[in-house]
């Protein structure tokens, strides 16, 4: 019998030598004249230890990591095919204290399965949610993921069985079921993760939500930048529609729902679902105007459903074992878990996904162990490129959107990024500023022409020219990005500006060393 | 009464029979492809820069009368988003991300050493025409930063060393 060693081809590990080590496995494996089966997965989201590889033994899969292309012979040698011991060694896979501390209920495939692998997806729990809502009523559909208190884990933290019922209740015969995976925060990957290692549980969560709202056709829009993930769907659905889960005719049911990816084009903007439809439609991404919502008049004007990916893929589940298991998880009115991305200057990166109600202090120094480069943590972005940057004072605070917004910040779609004691809080205003410049789609005033002013200002405010007036014009331009802002782009932008200079204002007055820093 | 002279005006019925040929069969072979799609614009624009590499501004009459559109709208679309080029670029291409999770481990240094070692700002190419230099806002491979991917292949934990081994590496 073959042993089996598993592989990521997961875009993370491959950035850091994944494909090297498979080809040095393979010629070490036909240099031995062994027995072994490779299987490519996604990723566990361990990144420190990536490229993480793993073999198959009776208790379990063994893991070794990271593991660099040169330490291939060197494995063998240790006796790796059974385990055996080397530095590198980090028990089973399971029971590395990151992982096993952890709740994954969306993500449990992630790195386990061949992503590719229909029938590996079915062995680990696939496809029983959708077989599971087959035969209900699409208002009982409906009802499951209103009851187990989903909410958009985009970032507007929108009730998902609320909107699916807008959608089920609008009048229409064509209806659309549209994926936001144009994700583009800094800091986030988990959208990214859930496409490359588990593409069936997305196109299932779809699927679901198609026999809800009585929607037949569905569109996932996936940002460009994203090589792998765009393979990997690709072959995914082209799975699902050889094997009868995609199509006229969904597992004999009689129903029917039919997928098709795009890309967007490197626009961040493509993110607010209102660009991302026009997008769809073969426009300029221009955000529209809200009412009518997308779940009356959404792309070609018919009512649609705009989720984020962890959002259709946390339904199978959800069908699957019961709207009242997922809902046991979390705190207050955030319910379930949250896949939380640890990003930037993290000594143990990667994927934590947690009921709601874990702490920032725990997420960044029990699972994070603090910043790579050894030094303090001095300010984390929390919710991408418009969330604030928070303090040590703020670490406390639990990941609840409720918490969060309370304590000025927003928990978004949960990336965290970490900053040591190095980072130029008033450079990371200005390129706050700076970004929603180049990503502004242009439709309005606010966010169009103040994110240039505000660039300008935060140059004169740190030049040290007239620095109280430049800070009470800062802050009033803020004001009007706020308050007259037609999305979140304008709208939020304000957030890292003024967090930065409301918790690290010491950034704002030492000119000639900012002034050196940002040329 | 004199005899007027007869003039003929050419009337061009077809946009885009003065386009090089490739270029015109790339527009025609994307179109035919995609023309049967909802909102078919934008996987026309993108099979026609993943066929030669960008979009030439002159293809623009032609993909408007192709698809019934204005070249305005053709035109708007096309410079709307980042990602599609309306310049030449050179062999290879690498994108280079600039966002707070990069920045946070030393994008901004990389970004500087990038930008001398190639000779070029953002958007430009190097003078021996193999690297166009493009800004990125996420790869996301926001742990294992500061990241780049060249053509399509990402790397991670890239140092400035690590970087002039790279484009070292890569073929011409």
């Amino acid at each position: 019998m073959s042993v089996i060693v598993y592989i990521p081809r997961e875009a993370t590990a491959l950035s850091l030598g994944a494909h090297a080590v498979a080809r040095a496995v393979t010629e070490e494996v036909s240099r031995r004249q062994e027995s072994v089966q490779i299987v490519r997965t996604g990723s566990r989201g361990l990144f420190w230890l990536e490229p993480l590889i793993e073999v198959q033994t009776s208790e379990g899969r063994m893991a070794y990591g990271p593991v660099q292309a040169a330490d291939v012979p060197g494995l063998f040698a240790a006796g790796f095919l059974g385990a055996g011991q080397h530095r590198l060694r980090l028990g089973l896979a399971e029971s590395i204290p990151y992982l096993k501390n952890q709740e994954r209920l969306t993500c449990g495939r992630l790195g386990v399965i061949d992503p590719l692998s229909l029938d590996d997806y079915r062995a680990h729990g696939g496809y029983h949610g959708l077989k599971a809502a087959l035969p209900m009523e699409p208002a009982a559909i409906v009802r499951a993921v209103t009851d187990s208190g989903l909410r958009g884990r985009g970032g507007a933290e929108f009730p998902t069985g609320i909107k699916w019922k807008t959608v089920h209740d609008a009048p229409g015969t064509q209806k659309y079921i549209v994926c936001n995976a144009d994700e583009g925060d800094s800091g986030t990957f988990s959208d990214r993760l859930l496409m490359e290692g588990d593409p069936f549980c997305l196109i299932e969560g779809m699927t679901i939500a198609g026999l809800a709202v009585g929607a037949t056709r569905g569109y996932i829009y996936l940002r460009c930048e994203y090589p792998h993930a765009h393979d990997t769907m690709t072959q995914a659905i082209a799975t699902a529609y050889a094997q009868g889960y995609l199509g006229t005719d969904l597992l004999g049911s009689g129903r029917a729902f039919g997928l098709e990816l795009r890309l967007g084009a490197g626009a961040y903007i493509c993110g607010e679902e209102t660009s991302l439809l026009e997008s769809l439609e073969g426009r300029r991404g221009q955000i529209r105007f809200k009412p009518p919502l997308p779940a009356l008049k959404g792309l070609f004007g018919c009512p649609t459903v705009v989720n984020n990916v962890i959002s259709f893929a946390s339904v199978p589940i959800i069908l699957q074992r019961g709207a009242q298991y997922y809902r046991d998880y979390g705190m207050g009115r955030s319910r379930g878990t949250l896949p939380i991305q640890l990003a930037g200057n993290i000594a143990r990166g990667g994927l934590v996904e947690r009921a709601f109600g874990v702490t920032l202090r725990e997420l960044l120094y029990d699972y994070g162990g603090g910043t790579r480069s050894g030094r303090p943590i001095r300010a984390v972005q929390v919710g991408g490129p418009l969330g604030a940057y928070w303090p040590q004072s703020k670490f406390d605070t639990p990941l609840d959107y409720e918490a969060f917004a309370q304590a000025g910040g927003m928990l978004g779609h949960g990336g965290i990024v970490v900053f040591d004691d190095t980072v130029d809080m008033a450079a990371q205003a200005r390129y706050a500023m700076e970004f929603c410049a180049i990503e502004s789609c242009g439709k309005c005033t606010p966010c169009r022409i103040g994110s240039t002013r505000g660039v300008e200002i935060i140059d004169r405010l740190i030049a040290g020219d007239r620095a109280a007036m430049q800070q009470a014009l800062l802050r009033d331009l803020c004001d009007t990005m706020f308050n007259g802002s037609l999305c979140a782009l304008g709208g939020l932008t304000p957030y890292p500006v003024l967090s930065a200079l409301d918790y690290f204002s010491e950034d704002f007055s030492k000119p000639a060393v900012l002034q050196a820093a940002m040329r | 009464m004199s005899e007027r002279k007869r003039v003929t005006i050419p009337i061009r019925v077809e946009p885009g029979t003065d386009l090089p040929a490739a270029e015109r069969s790339a527009v025609l072979e994307a179109v035919k492809t995609n023309r049967g799609l909802e909102g078919s614009l934008l996987p026309i624009l993108h099979a026609i820069q993943d066929r030669i590499g960008w979009i030439p501004p002159r293809m623009v009459p032609l993909i408007a009368h192709e698809l019934n559109l204005s070249r305005a709208e053709v035109h708007g679309v096309l410079t709307f988003y980042h990602y599609f080029r309306q310049h030449q670029p050179g062999r290879h291409v690498i994108y280079l991300c600039r966002a707070e999770a990069c920045q946070a481990v030393g994008a901004t240094n990389l970004e500087a050493h990038a930008k001398r070692a190639l000779g070029t700002e953002f958007h430009g190419t190097s003078g021996d025409g193999r690297y166009t230099l493009e800004p990125v806002y996420c790869l996301g491979n926001c742990a294992s930063g500061p990241s780049l991917m060249i053509d399509r292949e990402l790397h991670g934990r890239v140092t400035p060393e690590r970087f002039d081994e790279l484009i070292t590496a890569t073929g011409s």
